[in-house]
């Protein structure tokens, strides 16, 4: 018993090591004092000072978060629509094919996405003259399209899980259809939109291979940044800067989990 | 009540259906119901899922548009009116509680709805509260109270609207036996006190008769009998009625001869010649059935006295259940008859033993002729 306990342990830490061990040495080699990647030269905070001077990351970062505020934004209250409407429209023909429609961007290879993408906002600009050059709302319009997909699909669980009479008992005391989808529907799908809201900004924040396709001169976000970078050689503020994004994300991702979990769904609990 | 309104012809009905009818495809839920509903009544609607029991209550609610027919509350036309115009409230069965809302906020919900002012909704949901002994734990959310408290608080949000009509839907289906026989008592009080009318829907058949003034036996999307609870239990008005309220045995008949109200029947499931008191008056050589409750059937070693309807049988299984002992007797036809008897005294639980051969008589009185 006691064996077996420790061989699945090991198995086991053997796992998570290969999960995080990459990570951890990025994080622990961005506190290297060494100009060279693979040599420990003493704990120093000198590359998260390069960062805060380099301009050019800074401005990237910024870029970045503005795009993944806007399109997370978006793609919520969009998802949200979707997902209101799956839920509603109740059983008819072709109801699995939308709802399994909605999940395929979900599974679909970034680079389709990305490449379809930047066809459509080609052939755009010739019909109807928009957009003009490439940039920051079209990265913005493209992460929306996938993550709106992932809000989608968290709102419609959380209404799948929702006590249907909830609706029909603030109708039933005088509350009209707006509402009751104010007092009612949307404190219960709150929290399924705040962790689809987060879950939108990470992945945005993330995305190197669809903004590659659809940005244009001048928008660079900070995963592209990076990526431009290591291909002329990997330096230690890139593991600075990786460090920072690392733990902005896994907040997120936390937070949206948590926020998922603590709050069932349903009627009286 | 004091006088029993449906049977006073002026008397003007709370709730008015007028063939009423509700199709979803072609499936026909609701078949053209008509009734009347008085002020103050406790009226329950008893039918098994499928029955159409409750696409009825959500057209009352309002939550379900009729295809047919009129709906009429108070003597205002109903039909058409969307749930939140309607003086009508309803208990879910899931108590359909807000969960994000603490007791005193889901109660105070429909006030706030209707406009009334912050120091009289704040007066009238303690007032309300307090009459459900739901006043100590109004600050709580939903989810940290028991199934029973969550009850009164559903109640509670549903009464402090003071509706013109109650609706409940099975209201006691999810408590457990103790609690039951305690809040189905409370509702009663609770009703008497009000005076507002109740509409209960429900499958079971005990809280039917234990709650209501009046009950309406709906099958297939139409009502099959509508009356007191005494008079659905002893004077079911068709095979299905005796069936599902209570347990009954039914035996097989061929009607003989008909002298006043004494109909004579050849009866095939016992094998012998039978008499039931009807007004039915059936056609000679009819087909009809002879229903009997298994408590009206007196059963016994010796023979019973003249004057009675009597068989012969062979205990076939017995059942003791403390208070009371059943019977299953199989007839030399081999129908089998049900019977229960009371356990008055302790030394009778013995008294009868597999394979016994029994006497079963009931009164003349007691049967019931059934025609369909």
């Amino acid at each position: 018993m006691r064996q077996r306990a420790t061989g699945l342990l090991t198995v086991a830490a053997f796992g998570y090591a290969f999960l995080y061990l990459p990570i951890v040495s990025v994080m622990v080699y961005s506190f290297n004092d060494s100009r060279l990647v693979t040599l420990w030269g003493g704990f120093s905070l000198r590359w998260y000072r390069a960062l805060l001077e380099n301009e050019a990351v800074l401005s990237a970062a910024v870029l970045s978060v503005q795009i993944a505020l806007a399109s997370a934004t978006v793609a919520t209250l969009m998802g949200t629509l979707v997902g209101l409407g799956l839920h509603r429209l109740g059983r008819f023909r072709g109801r699995t094919l939308l709802t399994g429609m909605i999940t395929a961007p979900l599974v679909m290879p970034e680079i389709i996405t990305g490449i379809s993408l930047l066809f459509l906002f080609i052939s755009l600009g010739e019909w109807i003259g928009w957009p003009t050059t490439r940039g920051a709302t079209t990265i913005s319009i493209a992460h929306i399209t996938f993550s709106m997909a992932y809000v989608a699909v968290i709102v419609r669980a959380r209404l799948a899980g929702m006590d249907e009479s909830l609706e029909d008992a603030a109708m039933d005391l005088g509350g009209r259809p707006l509402q009751v989808f104010i007092d009612v529907t949307v404190p219960t799908i709150a929290p399924a939109m705040i962790s689809g809201w987060l879950l939108a900004f990470t992945l945005s924040l993330d995305d190197v291979v669809i903004a590659s396709f659809v940005s244009g001169p001048g928008a660079t976000t900070l995963p592209m940044l990076i990526f431009s970078k290591v291909k002329l050689g990997v330096t230690p503020d890139i593991n600075a800067l990786a460090t920072v994004i690392i733990l902005l994300v896994s907040a997120g991702v936390i937070a949206a989990a948590w926020i998922g979990r603590r709050t069932p769904a349903g009627g009286s609990g | 009540m004091a006088i029993e309104a449906w049977n006073d012809p002026n008397a003007r009905p709370m709730v008015e259906l007028r063939g009423l009818s509700k199709r979803f495809g072609d499936v026909t839920a609701v078949d053209g119901v008509d009734l009347k509903v008085f002020a103050g009544e406790l009226f329950a609607i008893l039918g098994a899922s499928g029955s159409g029991k409750t696409t009825l209550l959500r057209m009352l609610a309002g939550f379900e548009s009729p295809s047919a027919g009129q709906l009429l509350i108070d003597g205002v036309d109903m039909t058409r009116v969307p749930p939140y115009e309607r003086p009508v409230n309803m208990m879910f069965q899931s108590y359909a509680l807000f969960p994000h809302m603490s007791v005193a906020q889901n109660v105070a919900y429909g006030l706030k709805k209707e406009g009334v002012g912050k120091a009289e909704i704040a007066d009238r949901v303690a007032r309300i509260l307090d009459q459900v002994k739901m006043g100590h734990l109004s600050g709580r959310k939903p989810a940290a109270l028991s199934g029973g408290e969550r009850q009164r608080v559903a109640l509670a949000r549903a009464l402090v609207k003071r509706p013109k009509l109650l609706l409940l839907d099975e209201p006691l289906a999810a408590l457990d036996r103790k609690l039951r026989e305690h809040t189905q008592f409370e509702l009663m009080n609770l009703q008497d006190e009000l005076g507002i009318t109740f509409m209960v829907v429900t499958h079971d058949q005990e809280e039917a008769m234990t709650l209501s003034s009046r009950i309406a036996v709906m099958n297939h999307g139409r009502f099959e009998q509508i009356g007191t609870p005494e008079a659905v239990y002893e004077y079911p008005g068709n095979r299905f009625v005796a069936d599902f309220v209570g347990s009954i045995n039914q035996l097989e008949a061929t009607v003989n001869r008909v002298d006043a109200d004494r109909v004579l029947l050849e009866c095939a499931s016992a094998g012998c010649e039978m008499e039931v008191v009807s007004d039915a008056a059936p056609a000679p050589g009819s087909d009809c059935w002879v229903a009997v409750r298994p408590e009206k059937i007196l059963i016994s070693k010796a023979p019973p006295e003249t004057g009675r309807v009597a068989v012969k049988g062979v205990v076939h299984d017995l059942g003791y259940f403390g208070n009371l002992s059943i019977y299953r007797v199989e007839l030399p036809t081999g129908h089998m008859m049900k019977v229960s008897a009371q356990n008055r005294q302790r030394s009778a639980t013995k008294t009868l033993e597999w394979d016994d051969e029994v006497y079963l008589s009931w009164e003349v009185g007691s049967a019931v002729l059934l025609t369909d």
